[in-house]
């Protein structure tokens, strides 16, 4: 069965050149595409909750009775929301990167630096994503009423318990349609990191159509496809979330 | 902190000539009251007369710019006050009943007792099942907010502010958001709540439940006391004009 799938992709590229879908017939390319897809899904889902943490502590910092706390949150967002993304990829990377220290390789002779360019990438489009975020669940947290807080108060909770006990749960509710689009976006920015040469997909596809210029058709579609199967299970995964959560007699 | 000294024949709040303002505009001018444990007491007035605030000052969900306010012997407005501990003896229902719209009304009663007293589960679980029941919505336990009547949500509200145990129950016009068939089922569970010896603080519009149940009755108007009275005197005696014009337009 996979021999006859091999045979007729090999077949296809040469009795079409331009549709050589040379990952289908060569096993190295193969896990070329393979190991590209595992890191662009593990740098989306490591993003996705960096940035998520980041939105749910900025909005309660946000919150803050603290002057200087509130406008360090506010020169975040307007930073990180007001310059292209691609920019502070580099910037982190390179810029930044020059600053942290670091260490010996387990060859025991190269020096490393600790945070390498994964890490950069997640360091940057967590903090990219998670600006958005902030302003997403800030508005939630402002659609939960002042006098649904000011019961908790008067139960005895505290800000942070009234934080994470009630308004951050109806403010989830409010916000995941926001928030849903940022994520879809963020997933599909993760392909910036080929800037840094972090080997995702977007890298990995690169190298094999500079390799195989024949496959560059085919290696393109199936780039459109991972993508639109990734964001796919992202979206469904939210909308069952999303109604998961849903309250009965509460909202639409 | 220093509450030794109070005992249960001193009055169990004590309000002492206090002022709060909103900016510029003084809402509170002088208020002076006592509360004696057991008592219930209803206050009544013209709308933005500041019936709320005062309340709201007994537990601190305000703060005022001057005089005392003592519970049980505390100063309310003391900046070293432990808050919780003022907010666990001082129980408040409110006109909007301020549910939590995400948990059900079981789970509406036994959140603050399992997370801010962090008493044990099952044992919460017990008394909040009771409480339900004693409000009569044995059955609704597992009901959201959202699916309950509006005297069903007050009731739970009620029962949400016992399971803290309380010594004192602030009402803020609890009745004033329902329509009249629903108003009387939360008319006697407070009734009742009264006549178990709960010390309750009432602001109301209901003239008769007042008359009623109340041991005493303060009438305020634009920030102060103008009046005050068990309701045989009150409502018979009143010689204030003001107090005059308010309860013939109400009665
Ligand atoms: N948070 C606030 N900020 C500014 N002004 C306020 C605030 N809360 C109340 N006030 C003002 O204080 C005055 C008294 O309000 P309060 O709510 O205590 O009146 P009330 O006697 O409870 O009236 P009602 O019977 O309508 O409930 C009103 O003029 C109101 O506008
Ligand atoms: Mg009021």
């Amino acid at each position: 069965m996979l021999d006859l799938f091999i045979e007729f992709f090999r077949q296809l590229a040469e009795d079409y050149p331009r549709w050589n879908f040379v990952f289908f017939h060569d096993e190295r390319q193969w896990n070329r595409l393979l190991s590209g897809f595992y890191y662009t899904v593990w740098l989306s889902v490591a993003c996705l909750i960096f940035s998520v943490v980041i939105g749910v502590a900025g909005a309660w910092l946000q919150g803050s009775p603290s002057r200087l706390v509130r406008s360090v949150v506010q020169g975040y967002i307007q930073f990180f929301r007001n310059t292209p993304p691609f920019v502070q990829l580099l910037f982190f990377y390179f810029a930044l990167g020059q600053f942290t220290p670091t260490i010996t390789a387990a060859d025991g002779w190269t020096v490393e630096p600790i945070i390498s360019n994964v890490g950069w990438a997640i360091v940057s489009l967590s903090f990219f994503a998670g600006a958005f975020n902030v302003e997403i669940f800030r508005a939630g947290i402002e659609a939960v009423p002042e006098s649904t807080k000011e019961a908790a108060s008067s139960l005895g909770f505290s800000r942070l318990q009234t934080y994470t006990e009630v308004v951050l749960p109806l403010a989830f509710r409010v916000c995941l349609p926001a928030l849903n689009n940022n994520l879809v976006n963020l997933v599909k920015t993760t392909t910036q990191a080929i800037g840094i040469a972090v080997p995702e997909l977007l890298y990995q596809c690169v190298g094999i159509w500079n390799d195989y210029p024949s496959a560059l058709y085919p290696t393109m579609l199936v780039l459109f496809l991972l993508f639109i199967l990734l964001v796919g299970v992202l979206v469904y995964s939210m909308h069952r979330w999303e109604r998961a959560m849903r309250i009965p007699g509460y909202g639409g | 902190m220093n509450t030794t000294q109070w005992t249960p024949d001193q009055p169990i709040v004590s309000m002492r000539d206090v002022h709060k303002s909103f900016g510029n505009l003084e809402v509170l001018k002088g208020i002076s009251l006592d509360v004696r444990k057991g008592e219930v007491i209803c206050i009544i007035g013209p709308s933005g007369s500041g019936k709320s605030t005062l309340i709201r000052c007994i537990n601190a969900l305000n703060d005022i710019q001057g005089g005392s306010i003592k519970v049980e012997g505390q100063e309310v407005h003391d900046k070293n006050l432990d808050k919780l501990e003022l907010r666990q003896k001082v129980g408040m229902v409110f006109q909007q009943y301020n549910l939590f719209p995400h948990k059900t009304a079981l789970e509406n009663v036994m959140m603050a007792p399992v997370k801010v007293l962090k008493e044990p589960k099952d044992e919460v679980q017990e008394r909040a099942l009771k409480l339900l029941k004693k409000v009569r919505l044995d059955g609704k336990e597992h009901s959201y907010p959202g699916e309950l009547s509006g005297g069903q949500q007050q009731r739970v509200a009620i029962a949400r502010s016992l399971a803290m145990r309380p010594d004192i129950m602030l009402f803020d016009e609890v009745t004033a958001a329902l329509d009249p068939e629903t108003v009387k089922e939360v008319l006697i569970t407070i009734k009742e709540l009264a006549q178990e010896g709960m010390t309750c603080i009432l602001v109301t519009h209901e003239m008769g439940f007042a008359r009623e149940i109340a041991d005493h009755i303060y009438f305020t108007d634009r920030g102060v006391i103008v009046e005050h009275g068990p309701p045989s005197t009150f409502f018979k005696n009143a010689t204030d004009p003001r107090t005059q014009e308010f309860l013939s337009q109400i009665l």
